[in-house]
């Protein structure tokens, strides 16, 4: 028996270290700094998002009244955050046919309502904070996180232009050592001949905010549709405590009522 | 009371029903740990029906529709979103709690004479479970939903001369579609659930039976009666003693079950994955297709099946025979002894192979092939990839347990067995 549990235990632990391995990949990805239970940082992403994204990307499983969630109140949302429609009930829809967004960006911009599940927050945070002048590409601009992606870097006025920065490393650890090296955003691309190259993104032409409020910025942005993507998150952690309060009394219970009848077995 | 009871037993035999099943129901008073897991899982199938019956409630089996609708459920149902991340919970701990039990049941020789029949039924239900699993994973309509059935319906294509038009008829359409959907809602929903809880009612009678094994495989029906007690010597009541006990089982694996609905529920990724919060594309293949976890074994066995004389069938036919191969374990099995606490060195070590084997291929399942990248030229295997050499050596390991048993199980030293369970 005792056998048979530590070749388990080994067995787990080779899975364990296997999952680790896996998870390298090639593009380091920055952590989001978001909170979410932050609600002015909240309220500022749904500003952020409705005011750059909506135009394009709809987020049709979001109601507007929902965001009586971010302590908005109804007038507040109306007056402030809808501009498409003037029913409250109404999801958060776009004008732009998906045949005009197939036509104008090669593809039409994806629906954003669950994109912080499929794609995670750090992607998101390091993909608007990824891109770069590219002038071969169709709309001028290129991104790290994810190469040739047909939306434009909309919000550049903000962030100011990029440039990429592209080092080469004879062999991949010399390649991955550097892009850890860099503390930020960094991908490493195969080029021929066994050789690496890091790519960064580097300040090119400052924008309206500084590096700084331009992070913030995007923060709150990815905080919002992290929250938009699973409204009911802080809700259900919430509830979750007490249901697990309420099965750890009821435990306590339990075990008494099992211990006092098992006891005349003995 | 007692007078509505003797008016229901005059014309249906509810208290002998009640007390042939439970309630007079004599089990060895040995059971430990690995013992809860039956009883869970009828838990997990009663959480399963109820929650399955209020979502059907807004569901929409509409390919135009059915994504839609499993966000409508997640966002404007009242508490849609728990019912919904308890079910999809309860999918993944179904399979864990079975997985567990039947774990137990190679442990302890469960499957042997003169529970046969129960284990066999047990295998029944472990089908009907996975085609279960199989039609309510196309439901939300996600892109692993779609591509993932586009996969598995495909397999039986591989099949020769009838092949192509099973997968037809199977999907109703050439590709999976609207139909598609429809069809596996109906199986999902109404046929399988029925197949199941018969499945699971002749798997209680059978075991009623022939009564439980015990960690140390000691018949208790052979012992002599106590004479205080009219039970065998180490018989006790089901109930209230294992009524009261499994409780304590419940409440523990409620407690497991809520940290993932509340805390968890895309449980990294491995419950609900990320790549089904995209809608169905039938022109867009994801660039990785992987099954849930639960089936990955079996996965990572075809996918390291070669194919020869111009036919994919030989991985196919691997991964059936290897969940059908369960069903032959009674007949194996030739050891002197049931239970692994007097069994010698060899079934140890081949049951820890399997395991080992078994969690190996479960996690290649998950990943792409060239996960381990592969052989360097010098190698005997030049350029293969890595992980599809290993997946090899542990699909023969996952067979050889089985097909070498007879053998084995027959060679080992065992330790004779006492005529009493240990009991602290």
């Amino acid at each position: 028996m005792r056998k048979t549990l530590s070749s388990m235990l080994l067995a787990l632990l080779a899975f364990a270290s296997c999952a680790a391995w896996a998870a390298e990949s090639d593009t380091r990805l920055l952590p989001a700094p978001i909170n979410r239970l932050d609600v002015e940082s909240l309220q500022r992403g749904a500003r952020n998002f409705v005011n750059y994204c909506l135009t394009c990307h709809s987020a049709k499983y979001m109601r507007y009244n929902r965001l009586a969630d971010l302590d908005l109140t109804d007038a507040q949302i109306t007056g402030n955050l809808m501009f498409a429609t003037d029913k409250i009930g109404q999801t958060m829809t776009v004008a732009m046919s998906p045949a005009n967004g197939k036509a104008w960006f090669g593809n039409p911009p994806p629906d954003l309502s669950v994109e912080a599940r499929i794609r995670g927050r750090e992607w998101l945070y390091s993909y608007l904070l990824g891109f770069y002048r590219d002038d071969k590409s169709a709309t001028g601009w290129n991104n790290l996180v994810f190469p040739n992606v047909g939306m434009p870097n909309v919000l550049w006025e903000l962030s100011g232009v990029n440039k990429l920065v592209k080092t080469d490393f004879d062999d991949h650890e010399k390649a991955m050592g550097a892009a850890i090296a860099v503390k930020g955003l960094a991908a490493i691309e195969p080029l021929p001949k066994q050789q690496f190259a890091v790519l960064q993104v580097a300040p090119d032409v400052p924008g309206t905010m500084t590096r700084a409020q331009y992070e913030a910025f995007v923060g709150d942005l990815v905080n919002y549709m992290d929250y938009m993507a699973e409204p009911v998150r802080n809700k259900r952690i919430h509830l979750g405590i007490i249901v697990l309060l309420f099965l750890g009394v009821l435990f306590v219970f339990a075990y008494a009522l099992k211990r006092d009848y098992w006891k005349e077995l003995h | 009371m007692s007078k509505v009871l003797t008016w229901i037993d005059e014309r249906f035999p509810l208290t002998a029903l009640w007390n042939s099943q439970w309630g007079k129901y004599v089990a060895p008073k040995s059971f430990n740990f690995w013992y809860y897991f039956g009883s869970l899982a009828a838990l997990v199938l009663v959480l399963q029906i109820v929650t399955g019956i209020w979502l059907t409630m807004n569901y929409k089996p509409d390919a135009a529709k059915a994504f839609e609708s499993l966000e409508y459920i997640m966002r404007d149902v009242q508490w849609g979103w728990l019912i919904r991340y308890m079910h999809s919970t309860g999918a993944s701990m179904f399979f864990v709690v079975v997985y567990l039990h039947m774990f137990r049941g190679l442990m302890y020789g469960s499957y042997r004479k003169p529970r046969e029949l129960t284990w066999v039924f047990g295998c029944l239900i472990y089908l009907a479970l996975m085609a279960e699993a199989f039609f309510g994973y196309l439901l939300p309509w996600g892109q692993m939903s779609y591509w993932g059935a586009q996969v598995i319906v495909n397999l039986f294509s591989t099949i020769p001369v009838i092949g192509d038009d099973l997968s037809l008829w199977i999907r109703g359409d050439y590709t999976i579609s609207d139909i598609t959907l429809n069809r596996f809602f109906a199986f999902h929903v109404a046929a399988l659930p029925l197949v199941l809880l018969a499945l699971v009612a002749a798997h209680l009678m059978a075991l009623h039976e022939t009564g439980s094994n015990n960690p140390d495989g000691v018949e208790i029906k052979k012992q002599p009666k106590d004479p205080r007690t009219g039970l065998p010597l180490d018989g006790i009541y089901s109930h209230p003693y294992y009524t009261v006990k499994d409780i304590v089982g419940v409440v523990v694996f409620l407690a497991v079950f809520s940290v993932i609905v509340f805390f968890l529920p895309e449980m990294g990724g491995y419950f609900l994955e990320a790549n089904n919060f995209i809608p169905a594309d039938p022109l867009k293949t994801p660039e990785h297709i992987a099954p849930v976890w639960y089936f990955t074994p079996y996965y990572a066995m075809l996918r390291a099946v070669p194919s020869f004389l111009d036919t994919q069938v030989w991985g196919v036919i691997v991964m059936g025979v290897s969940v059908l191969i369960f069903f032959a374990m009674p007949w194996l099995d030739r050891g002197a002894v049931k239970s692994i606490r007097y069994r010698g060195g060899l079934y140890k070590a081949w049951l820890a192979a399997f395991v080992v084997s078994f969690l190996i291929l479960g996690y290649l399942g998950t990943v792409s092939i060239t996960v381990w990248g592969q052989f360097a030229d010098k190698f005997p295997f030049y350029g293969a990839d890595k992980a599809t050499v290993v997946a090899r050596v542990f699909t023969v390991v996952y067979f050889l347990f089985f097909l070498l048993m007879p053998w084995y199980t027959a060679r080992d030293k065992t330790k004779p067995q006492p005529s009493r369970v240990r009991w602290s």
